[in-house]
């Protein structure tokens, strides 16, 4: 453990500021890359608020981030219902526990690298076994803590929460779709492990989605290939299948929301088209390039051409988030040609 | 009937639960091959005096929402606990006859998914504390009066979390958090003293914010007083009830033993533990 970044740091990771409130729909200029429309805040807080508003059973905790995720926004409004559990995360974690077992829909929320990886135990023994509507919120995952390195990074942690029985895997692409999720969230049954960005995330829904988790969202349709992605690459992924669409060639683009359960229906149409690409912010091991192999073999399209774009088995080197994504092939560029590669490879 | 005779009934009555909490545990540890028997000895008066005299509890009514919850943080001595809540009622007893077997809703550690009774899964060391800071927590935003209680082994408190939650039920000034350590002096590989010291515990939980009491723990009259003179949660204060026990409390080779922290009774032995149980559990072991 160490302690998170300082608030000055609004350049790279934060939007939040000191003294706690910025305006949700600051439509802040971005790094100058000609892809970004706008970086919707974070809405965590203020989604489970308006939430908390109409339902009582809504709880939220939090381990000395309150700031970082906008908690903040939900203590505001709800102060009897937020707790803050000092840098303590796996007590967090069953706290928010014991709290669904006497009739609360908990919302825990940390750095993903904490969260799911220093709560792991937790999350399995004492949310997932028992049936427990606990949301354990995995916010700045991937390596989008970036420079902050790989003591903040969770490039594990798809991985390892798909592995924990009746755990449903959900990954947000950005605020819209985060607010859907929370909405669909609180009468899920059983516990979640829902997967955030940094909060900077370019929009990819207009308008909040109703989210139906295990089932798959096709945001473009295309015959040539198909992009299967999640979480913090949805946006990249149809910015390259847009690329290629002016050349011409046509990329189905599937945001597989949910990890877990896999919607394996979306797989099978993706496989149609011959070519399947998955891109993920994750280690390519057991993420979602490997749920997608396993649904491909075991749903008989084993000739399928499949390419994976992920982080290879290694520990980032330190850098800025957007020339991490970029040394990956993880950013629209990358995502491109790996495309053009993928259709050109007879 | 003088209130002196009614206490002195009471007592001779708890005495003969937590016999049978031994016997429970003998008799389904044979069934099972192998079984916790000194981790639920040392536990036997407490589980008595809480389960037949302290919890506010419906057994006819599990999920009642106001009921006192009871976590067992260490689950290994649900042995113990479950005969108690079957001789309450929560199910059959007769349930109990397949312990561990393929299919049985009672294994060595408890579900709450399959027991009546059972408020929390436990099993892994150093999680009941931080289950029951959440459940007094949400008692105290539901405005309900329950107690939560939490049994604690002193094994277990070499745990981080297990520190973790104190702080967080110091910080939140959680009156309405009772913990038990059964403090039974040892864990798998000897004695805490000598495994990892968890010593002096009332002072440790006291600088977290606690009130710490010390007891003995096998002392069914003293148990009972010192829950009765327990403080209401508007003190804001979470309790401590240091209870020193002896592992093994009650068969004679178990006490303070390195061998009987899984064990398996067999033939003879069974039948001489058996008699040792029934016969004698009412004098006191010497220490």
């Amino acid at each position: 453990m160490s302690s998170g970044p300082d608030v000055q740091d609004t350049s790279e990771v934060f939007r939040g500021t000191a003294t706690g409130r910025t305006s949700l729909r600051d439509q802040r200029s971005t790094d100058g890359s000609d892809q970004q429309r706008a970086i919707p805040a974070f809405v965590l807080g203020e989604e489970l608020a308006d939430l908390a508003d109409h339902d009582d059973r809504i709880a939220v905790l939090t381990a000395d981030l309150a700031k970082a995720n906008r908690t903040n926004d939900f203590a505001a409004r709800h102060t009897n219902r937020f707790f803050n559990l000092g840098i303590a995360e796996k007590n967090m974690i069953t706290v928010a526990a014991g709290m669904a077992a006497s009739g609360f829909v908990t919302y825990a929320a940390t750095f993903a690298s904490f969260s799911a990886l220093l709560g792991c135990e937790q999350i399995r023994t004492d949310c997932a076994y028992p049936r427990l509507p606990v949301r354990v919120i995995g916010h700045h995952a991937g390596m989008s803590m970036g420079f902050y390195g790989t003591s903040h990074h969770a490039l594990e942690d798809l991985g390892i929460m798909r592995t924990i029985a009746e755990l449903t895997v959900v990954c947000a692409a950005d605020a819209n779709h985060l607010r859907g999720i929370l909405r669909a969230s609180v009468d899920h049954p059983g516990a979640m492990y829902i997967r955030l960005g940094r909060g900077r995330d370019p929009e990819v829904y207009a308008d909040v989605p109703d989210v139906q988790f295990g089932k798959a969202v096709r945001l473009r349709d295309g015959g040539d290939a198909a992009i299967i992605t999640t979480g913090s690459e949805v946006y990249p992924s149809l910015q390259a299948a847009n690329r290629l669409a002016g050349e011409g060639v046509e990329v189905a683009v599937y945001d597989m929301h949910t990890v877990k359960p896999l919607d394996v229906d979306s797989v099978a149409a993706a496989a149609a088209t011959g070519r399947v690409l998955t891109v993920e912010e994750h280690n390519r091991t057991n993420g979602l390039g490997t749920a997608t192999a396993e649904a491909l073999l075991e749903g008989g399209f084993a000739g399928v051409r499949l390419r994976r774009l992920d982080v290879p088995d290694e520990y980032v080197p330190i850098g800025p988030p957007a020339a991490l994504y970029a040394h990956y092939h993880l950013d629209a560029d990358g995502i491109t040609a790996e495309l053009r590669s993928l259709i050109n490879d007879a | 009937m003088t209130a002196a005779t009614d206490r002195t009934a009471l007592v001779e009555r708890l005495r003969d639960r937590a016999r049978f909490v031994r016997t429970e545990t003998v008799r389904l540890s044979r069934i099972a091959g192998a079984g916790h028997y000194a981790s639920s000895f040392s536990a036997a008066e407490l589980f008595a005096a809480l389960y037949y005299a302290e919890l506010r509890i419906r057994p006819d009514e599990p999920d009642w929402p106001d009921r006192d919850r009871f976590v067992l943080s260490k689950g290994h001595a649900a042995i113990g606990l479950y005969p108690v809540l079957a001789d309450l009622g929560y199910f059959d007893p007769a349930d109990l006859d397949d312990y561990t077997r393929l299919g049985s809703r009672f294994g060595d550690h408890p579900d709450m998914r399959k027991i009546a009774g059972v408020d929390f899964s436990s099993g892994s060391l150093g999680h009941g504390l931080s289950i029951a800071v959440g459940i007094a927590l949400a008692g105290r935003v539901r405005g309900s009066d329950h107690r939560t209680w939490c049994m604690l082994g002193d094994g277990e408190l070499a745990e981080g979390q297990i520190w973790e939650a104190a702080m967080a039920a110091g910080h939140y000034h959680l009156g309405n958090l009772v913990v038990i350590v059964d403090r039974n002096q040892m864990c798998i590989d000897g004695f805490t003293d000598d495994v990892m010291a968890v010593e002096p515990l009332d002072a440790r939980f006291a600088d977290f914010g606690w009130r710490a009491q010390r007891i003995d723990g096998h002392d069914l009259d003293t148990i009972l007083n010192t829950f009765s003179d327990l403080p209401r949660a508007e003190t804001g204060q979470p309790q401590v009830i240091i209870a020193d026990t002896i592992k093994g409390r009650g068969v004679a080779r178990m006490e303070l033993s390195l061998d009987w922290h899984v064990g398996n009774l067999v033939g003879d032995d069974y039948d001489d533990v058996m008699s040792e149980l029934e016969s004698g559990l009412g004098r006191e072991v010497v220490r």
